[in-house]
């Protein structure tokens, strides 16, 4: 590996870090407020999955850093500028259908994109997309569910899933994205171009939308920043609850 | 909190392949399918499990507090239904 590449690669998992962890706490926002028992239980495994995943992205990125980083310097100790999750992954939770629709949009993205992760030549990346793989086939499986039972539940239901696909729409087209960093690491068979997985994610996500009697949305409108760190106003409230703590002690451990 | 339209399930989980099911809880869900789903969540996130049965709970047929008597007393005034009442040819031995 030359000095570049590991730099490449140390941005990369930090921001597959940062997806999974601000995805992670704001569906951990659900825990205690859950639509019922069973569904708050499932919502939080979900959150749990996902801030696992972050701090396996988040431990390869500090031991290749060296300087005795660790996984808590960067969740903890980094400010908004300098998170480069999809933008997407930090709106606040909204309503249920807001919570699922979003979801659905991340899982089937995942679907698509931890299998060829699976594949890097990086051991480490290939071996933490293969333990979430498993844990996005659950979550897909939870969100389809959910999307067709409210897409073609009540007529409440059905309006809530209008709303939320309206306003969640614009936000997908960044995870289709590559730049510069992503490309390079694509060609080096260590990331994954994600812009070739742009079509299967439509015809799943158009296929599940279907079976929900809902339609697939054609708004023009896309909105982007999250991987260049230009970030909506929703993250630094969203830092500032989730860094309190250690910034107040740092370095405190439970 | 509401559990409006859903029905209660109980759940039965086989803890290693060649053990029989055994009951561990209940749940609310909408379906057979969610129940499954719910059931994965609140019983077997520390690898409890090989196989799950989710059952209704309306379902299950429940012998009654008021029938103890009828259902399980021991009939001890009719030895004839146990083994030790019939003796046995010495060659049989211990049985």
């Amino acid at each position: 590996m030359t000095a570049v590449q590991q730099q490449d690669i140390i941005d990369y998992a930090l921001r597959l870090g940062d997806d999974s962890l601000v995805l992670g706490h704001r569906v951990s926002e659900w825990t205690s407020n859950g639509p019922f028992l069973e569904e708050d239980i499932a919502l939080s495994n979900v959150a749990l999955d996902f801030i696992g995943r972050a701090r396996m992205f988040y431990t390869y990125a500090a031991d290749l850093m060296g300087e005795g980083k660790t996984e808590d310097d960067l969740a903890y100790l980094r400010d908004e500028r300098q998170y480069q999750n999809f933008l997407i992954n930090e709106l606040p939770r909204g309503d249920f259908a807001f919570t699922i629709v979003r979801q659905l949009f991340v899982d089937v993205f995942n679907s698509h994109f931890l299998p060829l992760l699976c594949q890097s030549k990086d051991e480490t990346l290939a071996a933490i997309a293969a333990k979430s793989e498993k844990e996005t086939r659950y979550h897909l499986r939870r969100s389809r569910d959910w999307t067709i039972r409210l897409g073609d539940g009540t007529e409440e239901s059905k309006q809530r899933m209008l709303n939320a696909l309206d306003e969640l729409w614009g936000y997908t087209p960044e995870m289709f994205e590559p730049d510069a960093l992503e490309q390079r690491l694509a060609e080096a068979g260590i990331g994954v171009d994600t812009a070739s997985i742009k079509d299967a994610w439509l015809r799943d996500v158009s296929a599940i939308l279907n079976q929900a009697t809902l339609p697939v949305p054609d708004a023009e409108w896309a909105i982007r920043g999250g991987r260049t760190g230009y970030h909506t106003e929703h993250l630094s409230h969203l830092l500032s609850v989730m860094q309190s703590v250690h910034r107040a002690y740092p370095g405190c451990q439970w | 909190m509401s559990t409006g339209n859903q029905e209660l399930f109980e759940v039965f989980v086989r803890s290693k392949r060649g053990l029989d099911h055994k009951h561990v809880g209940s749940l609310h869900a909408e379906d057979h399918a969610q129940a499954l789903e719910y059931a994965r969540d609140c019983y077997t996130r520390r690898s409890e499990g090989v196989s799950i049965w989710v059952v209704k709970s309306s379902d299950i047929c429940a012998s009654q507090e008021d029938d103890r008597e009828s259902f399980f007393d021991p009939s001890d005034d009719k030895p004839y239904r146990q083994a030790t009442y019939y003796p046995l040819p010495k060659e049989v031995g211990n049985m």
